[in-house]
Formats: structure tokens, C-alpha cells, sequence
């Protein structure tokens, strides 16, 4: 598994990488009450915006990891916005894209060097 | 990203290190270094709130002393304040407290405050006004320009204020001063017991029956913590403060109320009494008031009013409305909006085009670039529940 400064995780299976927030963005933004998946579909550069995750205060985006096409999105967060609180790293997955050079994943951080940004 | 905010340019009230010791998420408001919430986080905490009984520093409002000059009667200083605000201070009865605004020339809101006609700790007779934190300079400097030849004004900067909101707040504060089960809302008093003298008024800003209690800032920390000590009450942070507020329908001044909004325009009508109204014994004589006059005969142009969003997403500010889907003809802009935890799904207040104001119109608000649908919607979203 590989993160961001964004507080992104990305795992990827083949070609296909799962998109999610840390616990600690979890913890940061505290419970959600919707997922704005809206966004999440087709082509993406890194670093637009793939889908918009809402607290009670403060709407906050996140964003593409790396290029590619965004295939699925996790639809049981429209009844369930707060399986991403309960469970950031597993249920609680964003979006999964196709990357458009998986290759790309090397140029994110592991989580020892995650853990460091956060600590 | 840093837990806690504490330089030299923010300042701090007595509770800091309680809010520290709680694990509160500090944050700047209104010049102060306040918690926006605890560990409960900011969607538990609003629903304890309404289910038990939830404590909230607001000691950065101001909290005022308006008292007569020597061999002065009452009366005068509440006509002087008259001078200020469009509400009826003479015909409050003493014990009472009042919501009122201090208004400006052009017919706008200064600041929305609390007056209650009552005694100082000394037993003087007095009014004691409480003001938002980031007005509160302001708002001293303008009641000492206009109405201190007249009346004499102090600000208790040492003081705290501490709110206990939610149907467990009764029994919560009860134990220490027993008095306040007698009063009730908008009820204020002066109570002695082991944790100080202090002057406690039924209200607050939750939409929940409660109390505001105004103590002596070295006794605050102990008043909070032996009230936390109570199973029945969590602190709260400000996060949750204002979703209870919007819920409850009740105005965030800087957000829906300023300078450029008239009482009227804001649906604050129903806090102006007949006596300060057109055809009232003392109309008029504040600030603003040929403009409220032609805005209470004629309508105003705008309207504030209850956004209700058709979907799950909140709608925030400053989103801009419109009339039609297509977006092209703007009708009004959303000042305050987020997720009501006890609504149960978004819920936001705005101002629009008197045209627009009718509970049912279906409008649609821009955000991230798409045309979200809603609807205007009755206030409040929740259903106050005042002690009558």
C-alpha cells in the first residue's frame, strides 16, 4: 500500500488501484455525513478533484493519486457516508482507477514515510 | 497540523487549560484560542446536546454592565439604550432578558445582543448586556460614544461565560444552585452556592432549554469541571454550537446578519415590540430607523430565509441561488449551511428576493459548479423546546 501527502492510500491489484483516506484524515475530518461521488468517473490527471468527502463543518476534496481512469466508485457510501470513519483502509474505499502507468505508484510515499509526515 | 493554538496574538479564556486536559481541538474565534470540538467529535456532540446536556465556553462575548450615573434612575439608562436598539427596554419586566440589535444609519445590524433588566452583584438596579465576541470592542466604543455621557458602562473582561444547553441542563445545574429550577425562559437571577455567586440567565443558543451562567473567571474552572463531573454533560466545542444554532433556525452574526442587513430583511421582526414599531408609544429614535419604517410598511426587497437541499449533500456558503436550473437569473446567496445532525440531512438559511421567501419555492443554489435543487423551507428545522 502506498500514500500521499494528501492523506490518500492507493493499493493496487493488476492494473486497477483502490483509492481511500487515512484513518488519520478520518480522525481529522471526524464523522462523515456525505460522499460526493459525483466527480468520480472517466479520465483524471493527478491531482484533480475525484471525489468531495463532508463533515458536519467543512467539505473537503480528494483528489486523484496518479493519471488514469477513474472505473468504479463506492456506491455504498451514498447510504453510508460513515463506513469510511468505521473502516478507512478497508470498506470504506473511494474510487478505483485504471492508472495510466502503473510504474507512476513508485513516485508515492510508503507508510513508514507516511507515518512520519503525520506523527 | 497542530492540536492546539495558543500565541501570543489569541486570547485565551479561563477554561483554556480544562479545554486543553479535554483533548479540545483549538482553534482562532472572535480573537480567542477556543475548542471546535472535543474528542466526542463535532456530529456526537450536537446529538448529546439535544439528548442530555452539553457545556460551552463562550466567555469571549462581552458581557456589559449598563448602570444609572449617580442619583440617576434605571429608567434613563434603559431609554438611553433605546437610543440604540429597536426593541422595548423601559417595558422589560425586571428579571427578564431580551434579545435586541444594536442597529446603524443605513438600517443595517451593528451587532444582535442579550439585555436583561436586573441587579448588580452589589444590588444596584442595572442592565446587563451580553454582545458577540468579535463585536465587542466595537461595540463598546459605540455605546460609550453615544450613550456613555448618559449611562455607565463597564465590561466585566474578567468574567467567563459558561452555557449548559439540553433537557439534562435543569437537573445538572440544579445540584449546585437549586434556585434555577424556578426560573424560566428568558428568566434571569443572581444564585450563591459553593462554587461562587452567580448570575445565571434560562437561555442560550441551542434551540434547547437552558442556561447561560456568568461567573467569576477564577472560579470558572471549577464550575465547569464540577458540572462536566455530572454523567449527563459533555463538553462541547463551537463546531457543534453551530449546527445546534442553524437547526434550531437561529442567526450567526458575521454569516447571516451584518452591517448590510436590516432586522427586517432578516425575519427579526417578531423581536421589535409594539411600542418601538410605527404607531408605538416611543417609534423610532435608533439608528436606521426612516429605513426600517419604510421596510416594515412596504416589505422588505430581500428576505432571510430556511434552505432545505432536495439531496444528501450540504449546501454551504457563500453559495449563490438561482431560480432556475440553467442558473441565470440569481436570486439571493446561502449564509449559512452545513449538515443538521438531529435534521437528520442538510440543512442551510439564506437570503432571497421577497419574491422567492415562500415556504415550497423550489430554487437551485450553485456549488462546485453544478446546480444543486432545493427548496425554501420553514424555520426552524427542529422544534425548539423552551421552558415556557
Amino acid at each position: 500500500m502506498k500514500f500521499t501527502e494528501d492523506h490518500e492510500w492507493v493499493r493496487l491489484e493488476g492494473d486497477i488501484a483502490t483509492v481511500g483516506i487515512t484513518e488519520h484524515a478520518t480522525v481529522q475530518l471526524g464523522d462523515l455525513v456525505f460522499v460526493d461521488l459525483g466527480d468520480a468517473d472517466g479520465d483524471v490527471s493527478k491531482g484533480d478533484t475525484a471525489v468531495v468527502v463532508e463533515s458536519v463543518k467543512a467539505a473537503s476534496d480528494v483528489y486523484a493519486p496518479l493519471d488514469g481512469e477513474i472505473i468504479e466508485a463506492n456506491e455504498a457510501l451514498n447510504d453510508n457516508p460513515g463506513l469510511v470513519n468505521e473502516d478507512p483502509l478497508g470498506e470504506g474505499w473511494l474510487f478505483k482507477m485504471k492508472l495510466a502507468n502503473a510504474g507512476d505508484l513508485d513516485a508515492l510515499i510508503d507508510e513508514a514515510a507516511y507515518k512520519a509526515l503525520t506523527d | 497540523m497542530s492540536d492546539s493554538v495558543a500565541n501570543d496574538d489569541l486570547k485565551l479564556t479561563p477554561l483554556f487549560d480544562l479545554h486543553q486536559e479535554l483533548g479540545g481541538k483549538m482553534v482562532p474565534f472572535a480573537g480567542y484560542s477556543l475548542p471546535v470540538q472535543y474528542a466526542l467529535g463535532v456530529l456526537k456532540e450536537h446529538l448529546w446536546v439535544r439528548d442530555s446536556a452539553g457545556l460551552f465556553d463562550v466567555s469571549h462575548m462581552g458581557q456589559v454592565w449598563l448602570r444609572p450615573k449617580s442619583g440617576d434612575s434605571l429608567e434613563h439608562v434603559c431609554l438611553a439604550l433605546e437610543s440604540l436598539v429597536p426593541q422595548d427596554i423601559v417595558g422589560l419586566k425586571p428579571g427578564r432578558q431580551r434579545y435586541a440589535f444594536f442597529t446603524n444609519d443605513a438600517g443595517g445590524l451593528r451587532d444582535d445582543l442579550m439585555v436583561a433588566k436586573t441587579q448588580d452583584s452589589s444590588g444596584q438596579e442595572a442592565l446587563f448586556v451580553v454582545v458577540n465576541g468579535a463585536c465587542k470592542s466595537d461595540d463598546l466604543a459605540h455605546m460609550q460614544a453615544e450613550i456613555g455621557g448618559a449611562v455607565d458602562i463597564e465590561m466585566m473582561d474578567s468574567r467567563a461565560l459558561l452555557a449548559l444547553q439540553g433537557p439534562a441542563a435543569e437537573a445538572a445545574l440544579a445540584k449546585h444552585y437549586p434556585g434555577v429550577s424556578d426560573l424560566s425562559f428568558m428568566q434571569v437571577g443572581w444564585f450563591d452556592g459553593a462554587l461562587g455567586t452567580v448570575f445565571i440567565s434560562r437561555s442560550g443558543y441551542s434551540g434547547e432549554d437552558g442556561f447561560e451562567i456568568s461567573v467569576a473567571g477564577d472560579q470558572a474552572d471549577a464550575l465547569a469541571r464540577a458540572l462536566l463531573a455530572d454523567r449527563s454533560v459533555e463538553a462541547i466545542g463551537l463546531g457543534a454550537r453551530d449546527s445546534l444554532r442553524l437547526e434550531a433556525g437561529l442567526c450567526l452574526y458575521g454569516n447571516d446578519l451584518d452591517t448590510t442587513t436590516s432586522p427586517v430583511e432578516a425575519d427579526l421582526v417578531w423581536a421589535m415590540q409594539k411600542a418601538r414599531k410605527p404607531g408605538g408609544a416611543r417609534e423610532g429614535g435608533y439608528p436606521g430607523w426612516s429605513i426600517i419604517k419604510a421596510q416594515l410598511e412596504g416589505g422588505p426587497n430581500v428576505k432571510r430565509v430556511g434552505l432545505k437541499p432536495s439531496s444528501r449533500a450540504p449546501l454551504r456558503p457563500p453559495a449563490e441561488l438561482f431560480a432556475d436550473e440553467a442558473m441565470t437569473q440569481p436570486i439571493g446567496r446561502v449564509t449559512s449551511g452545513g449538515f443538521g445532525p438531529s435534521a437528520e440531512g442538510p440543512v442551510a438559511m439564506g437570503y432571497v428576493d421577497a419574491a422567492f421567501a415562500e415556504p415550497g419555492k423550489d430554487l437551485f443554489a450553485k456549488q462546485r459548479n453544478k446546480a444543486m435543487a432545493l427548496s425554501v423551507a420553514t424555520l426552524p428545522f427542529v422544534v425548539q423546546r423552551y421552558k415556557r
